[in-house]
Formats: C-alpha cells, sequence, structure tokens
C-alpha cells in the first residue's frame, strides 16, 4: 500500500480570510490516494471538495492558504521520496506538477474554453508551452488528442470556435486539453453537471476509456452520488471540510455508516416513491467562520447523540478500507438502522423505484 | 384533484420555427397533447430537442408557425385580444432553470415577487401589495423579512425558492416548471421538488415539467412525454413507460440514467440512440395509440414488433 501511493494528504487545513474574517474551509483532511485507481469525492456545495482539489493544483484563490499538513506526491522521477505540494510558493514550482503531472477538468465547459480561439490554437498552446512542440509537430498532436477523445473529423473541428461545439463536445476539447501533456493524475471537477443525462453517460464512459488506456489515476469530484457508482473504485463522501466517510464503492453505496451519507443516498430521487415526499436534508451546512464543535452534521442530523454536539467523533473502522468519522459506530452507542431507502439499494428497477 | 378528463391546455399539430428563407429552422414539429387538470405532465429530451420551446410557445414568448394552442378552450395561439393575453398572462406561469441568472441582480426580493402584480393587477395599493408578498414567501418556506434583501444573499435553493414565490403571486392555475431543479445540489433538489409537489396539492395546481432527466420525472410526473429533435416520439402514463418503453430513443434515455448501485452500474451497458435504425422510406410513421393512454410514433412494421414486444412484456408478468 505505502509504495502503491501516488498522492498522500495528510491532515490538510486550508482558511480563507474573507472581509477580515478566518474561514476554515478544510478541517484536518487526510487521504491516501492510490496509483490508477478512480476515487470519488462527493458533498454539497460548500463542502469543501473543490477547495481541496485545488491544492493540488496551486490554484488556491489568493486570499486561502495551507495552514498545517503536507500534500506529497510520489509521481516525480527524480523525486523519488516524494515532494511536499504544501510547500510549493512560485509559480515555477507548480509549473513542474500542473499539467504535465495533475491535469484538471473544470465544471462548465463553456467557461474553461477561450471563445475568440480555434480549438487548434488552444490546444497547441498547452502542448507548446509543456512539451515545446511547435508548427506542424503540434497541429499533428492535437489531431491526434481529438481523435482520443472521439471527436471526428479532427482535421476540420481543429480549425473551428468553442461556440461551434455542443456542450458534450465541448467537455470532450476540455478533457483532451488536460491530456495534452499525459499527466499521471486526471482531476474532473463536477465534469459532467452541466451536461445532458445522455451525455453526461458518454462523458463518463470516455473519462473510464482513457484512464485505462493511459493508465492515469482518477479523481471525480461530484454531489451526484448516482453518477459515481459507475466509474468509482473508493468514494469519499465530505461534509464542512472534512471527510467523514470513505471506503470502496460497494462499501458506501450497499454498507454505508455515517448519517450524512445516508441522508445523500436517501435524497436521490431514484430512491423516492411516487406521491410520497423524497427525503430532503433539513437545514443548512454550518458556517465555517465560527468553530464547529463536535460533528458538523450533528444540528441537521436526526440521528444525532448527545456526544455529537460536544466532541468531534474519531474515525471508526468497519473494514480494512472502509472508515467512518461518526459516533454510532462507537460500542457504547444505542444501535441505529439506517433509512429504508439505503436498504433498498441492490434491487432497484431501471429507471429507479424500488421494487 | 386530477380530473383526467378535462384538458386544461391542448396542443394540436403545434410547429415552432426561427428564422426565414435558407436559414429556417424548425424547433417543434406538429406536437399534439393534452394536459389534463390537476396533473404534472412532463416533457424529456436532450438539449436541442425543442422542450424548453414548447414551454415558451404555451405562454406566448414564441410564436407558432402553425398548429393551434388551446387553454381552458379557448385558442391562445396566433392574434387574440388584450383581454385573453392578460389571462393567459395571469394564470400560466413559469419557473425557470437558472436561479442565479434568472433574477433581476439589482432589485430586491420585494420588487422581483411583486413585478407581476404591478403589470395585471394594477388597483392594488402598496400595502395590500406587500401583503402578498410576504403571503408569497411564507407559502414557499421563505421568511417575510427576506423581501427587503437582494438575490445574491440568497443560496441556491432559497433563490429557486423566490422563482417559485413570484410565479406562485399571481396565482395561476397552470405553472410550466422548466428544469426547475437542474442547476441545484441533489439535496436541494429534494427540497424543491417537495415544495412543489406540496404546492400542487394545495393549489390544485396543473404543471408542465419540462426536463433532461428521467430519474426526476418518475418521481413527480403523472405522465411523460419524450421529445426527440422537435418531434414527441411517445407519450405514455409515467410507470408505463418505465416499465415498457418502446421507441429506441426512450430506451436510450432510460438506459442513460445513473443508478445509486455500483454493481449493475459497472456492468451496465449503454444505450445509444441511432436515428437509423427506422426505415422510413416506405412506411411513414404516423403517431398512434397501442395500448390506452400508450402513444408511440412508429410505422406499421414497427408498430407490430412493438406489439408483439408488450404483449411479450406483460406475459413475463
Amino acid at each position: 500500500m505505502e509504495n502503491n501511493r501516488i498522492l498522500s494528504i495528510n491532515d490538510l487545513h486550508v482558511k480563507f480570510s474573507l472581509r477580515g474574517q478566518v474561514l476554515h474551509a478544510l478541517r484536518g483532511i487526510s487521504l491516501d490516494v492510490l496509483k490508477g485507481e478512480s476515487l470519488a469525492i462527493v458533498g454539497e456545495s460548500g463542502s469543501g471538495k473543490s477547495v481541496f482539489v485545488k491544492n493540488l493544483n496551486g490554484l488556491l484563490d489568493n486570499n486561502g492558504w495551507i495552514d498545517e499538513g503536507t500534500i506529497m506526491y510520489y509521481g516525480l522521477p527524480e523525486e523519488p521520496e516524494g515532494i511536499n505540494l504544501a510547500q510549493f510558493k512560485t509559480e515555477k514550482d507548480w509549473l513542474r506538477v500542473r499539467g504535465n503531472h495533475i491535469a484538471m477538468v473544470m465544471q462548465d465547459p463553456m467557461t474553461s474554453l477561450n471563445p475568440l480561439k480555434t480549438i487548434g490554437s488552444q490546444l497547441c498552446e498547452a502542448l507548446n508551452l509543456h512539451q515545446g512542440l511547435s508548427g506542424a509537430l503540434a497541429q499533428a498532436k492535437a489531431v491526434e488528442l481529438l481523435r482520443d477523445v472521439g471527436i471526428r473529423e479532427p482535421q476540420v473541428r481543429i480549425r473551428q470556435y468553442p461556440h461551434q461545439f455542443s456542450g458534450g463536445m465541448r467537455q470532450r476539447v476540455v478533457i483532451a486539453m488536460a491530456m495534452a501533456c499525459s499527466p499521471r493524475v486526471l482531476i474532473c471537477d463536477e465534469p459532467t453537471t452541466a451536461l445532458d443525462v445522455t451525455i453526461q453517460a458518454q462523458i463518463l464512459d470516455l473519462i473510464k476509456d482513457l484512464k485505462q488506456k493511459h493508465h492515469l489515476t482518477t479523481i471525480y469530484i461530484t454531489h451526484d452520488l448516482g453518477v459515481v457508482a459507475n466509474v468509482a473504485d473508493r468514494i469519499a463522501v465530505m461534509y464542512s471540510g472534512d471527510i467523514v466517510e470513505i471506503g470502496t464503492c460497494e462499501e458506501v453505496f450497499y454498507n454505508p455508516q455515517h448519517p450524512y451519507t445516508w441522508a445523500l443516498l436517501s435524497s436521490l430521487p431514484q430512491l423516492g416513491k411516487k406521491d410520497e415526499d423524497l427525503f430532503a436534508i433539513a437545514g443548512t451546512p454550518p458556517n465555517l467562520f465560527f468553530k464547529v464543535r463536535g460533528d458538523a452534521f450533528a444540528p441537521r442530523n436526526p440521528y444525532a447523540l448527545a456526544i455529537d454536539f460536544l466532541h468531534r467523533p474519531p474515525y471508526f473502522e468497519v473494514s480494512p478500507t472502509h472508515k467512518a468519522r461518526t459516533w454510532l459506530l462507537d460500542p457504547r452507542a444505542p444501535k441505529v438502522e439506517p433509512p429504508p431507502a439505503i436498504k433498498a439499494i441492490g434491487n432497484l428497477k431501471p429507471g429507479g423505484e424500488q421494487v | 384533484m386530477k380530473d383526467m378528463n378535462t384538458p386544461i391546455c391542448s396542443l394540436r399539430d403545434v410547429s415552432v420555427t426561427f428564422g426565414r428563407g435558407k436559414n429556417r429552422f424548425t424547433a417543434v414539429r406538429n406536437v399534439s397533447f393534452d394536459i389534463m387538470r390537476g396533473e404534472t405532465f412532463g416533457l424529456v429530451g436532450e438539449s436541442g430537442s425543442g422542450k424548453t420551446t414548447i414551454g415558451r410557445a404555451i405562454i406566448r414568448i414564441n410564436p407558432t408557425s402553425s398548429g393551434e394552442i388551446f387553454f381552458k378552450g379557448e385558442k391562445i395561439s396566433g392574434n387574440i385580444s388584450r383581454e385573453l393575453d392578460r389571462m393567459v398572462t395571469q394564470q400560466i406561469q413559469m419557473i425557470f432553470q437558472d436561479p442565479m441568472a434568472s433574477l433581476n441582480e439589482r432589485a430586491k426580493v420585494d420588487y422581483i415577487v411583486a413585478e407581476g402584480l404591478m403589470n395585471i393587477k394594477k388597483d392594488l395599493s402598496k400595502a395590500q401589495r406587500q401583503e402578498l408578498v410576504a403571503k408569497a414567501l411564507t407559502d414557499v418556506g421563505l421568511l417575510p423579512e427576506f423581501a427587503s434583501r437582494f438575490p445574491h444573499e440568497f443560496s441556491g435553493g432559497q433563490r429557486q425558492r423566490i422563482g417559485v414565490a413570484r410565479s406562485l403571486i399571481m396565482d395561476p392555475e397552470f405553472v410550466i416548471a422548466d428544469e426547475p431543479i437542474s442547476a441545484l445540489d441533489v439535496s436541494i433538489r429534494a427540497q424543491v421538488l417537495n415544495l412543489l409537489s406540496v404546492l400542487q396539492k394545495e393549489r390544485h395546481l396543473t404543471y408542465l415539467f419540462i426536463s433532461h432527466d428521467l430519474s426526476v420525472m418518475r418521481f413527480i410526473c403523472d405522465r411523460i412525454a419524450v421529445i426527440h429533435k422537435g418531434q414527441i416520439v411517445e407519450l405514455a402514463q409515467g410507470e408505463q413507460l418505465f416499465q415498457h418503453a418502446l421507441h429506441p430513443y426512450t430506451r436510450a434515455l432510460l438506459s442513460a440514467v445513473p443508478q445509486p448501485d455500483p454493481r449493475r452500474e459497472k456492468a451496465k451497458v449503454l444505450d445509444v440512440y441511432d436515428p437509423n435504425v427506422h426505415d422510413y422510406s416506405v412506411h411513414a410513421p404516423t403517431w398512434t395509440e397501442i395500448v390506452p393512454g400508450h402513444f408511440v410514433l412508429a410505422n406499421e412494421p414497427e408498430l407490430e414488433e412493438y406489439k408483439t414486444r408488450l404483449q411479450k412484456e406483460s406475459a413475463q408478468g
């Protein structure tokens, strides 16, 4: 397991200064990303999942900083002992890993492409910067990249502008751009949120194929647990700057332990019953300007115990690969059954609904 | 209070075209369906299929190029009288997709919600208007104090509630919800969906629910129409459509719905719809009711095939 890691994050704290106040966005995240796996990070908006991956790429906003913790990256051949990304200060440092080691696909393909430049020139720019290719060589490589992501007639398309592409095709171009420098880790930040269901399935398939072909490690970020069942090997559930549950895909879906994971799963419309209210999580996430006491989810949690409001739960191990931060797993805690909708996972009809 | 016999809104052979001459583009082609009083009618399709255009044609934003639209028995497409136009504006309301983009950033919630009243119910005093705004905000689960705030002070789910409040204040009978939850988080989605169904029960509303996501449709809609490239290809009761989808495009849409079930999901083979599977060179497709309440666009040989498939499926139980 030790040699298998490509990224190892240890006790990461990230803070932002906003209007004179300090916001504690990430509250001690520890996570190992294994070589060649596909990890999904799931959580509501505001849970800090995007902030977390921005740290891996040096894209943190200027008012944010890493307060504590290390991010070790083991993919650089000249640094076999790993390199601590948390200590990177300058853009020059970051250029060693950004793009050619860790690349990112952003959420909205409309905003991540330059509308005034052709697809080809945007792709060639990346190739020129990172691999020193220019002219015809870069063109040829760009055509190859576009073909790789399933765009037909790449020779023609390469001379076109982003507005001539549909949403799904645009997202393919963005993926081609991320793949331009053959990275080892591909981070996909909500890659399909802006897309239709049919296109979403195709893009997820494409990322899966690319992962196989180029031996990538992929990190998905999403708020929709339904999406990740198909693509993830492991799932980390985040809530207000903390990983509350992590396990393999099957463990998180078939045997979830944290009440927040239960809540996320039961609010999926696929699990709802017609003419009954869909489960909705009451309340709002905590304000991270203030210090969170106990379990951050406790005020919204119908299963909360008295201790949840006082002490932050540690990780309880369910299996060697599965752990959750909830006092419910303490041997002294009362036995709580997960909601019925959770148990129905595994016998769903096509399109949803429990049998 | 569903009344499945009285249509509240009917479309007859409606087409909508944009541009003229060489650039003429038909976004919606010969669409006919009835929306019954009190039901939730779902319209599902990909982006660019014309589902939003149909919604906009009903509330007279996009003019129809042919065909007729009736609302409560009266024709509301084409040239209509001023009074009828006002009636349509008041009784048909719309909820938009993106709560970030559809609210005026420079106006307070107070004005955003009351704007429709100012145009239609001009004789209301300021105090009466404020009272109605406060009531509308409470109805959608917001506090009346929020009236003095600006849209940027709210979260996505709250903004969508403002969008709902602004349509409800007109006391409509028919609400067109155009992808009301696509831009929202999963947990917030559930809140807005529940709100919509509560309001429907309280006020006996009729919804036209437009979305690209069939998983949400199953949960909220009574009947679902599937639209592809401006043509409706299949229409059936929700359950019927999920159990016995006939048209290959519907089946492709169904297969794309992500399931929260890793074992099944990882084994899934994606159905991709290829319009070339239809051979319409000899027999042209017609809009046929294959079993009561279940319509499909198909030609003769396809209908035969669908019928045998339906029989086989119902025999299996």
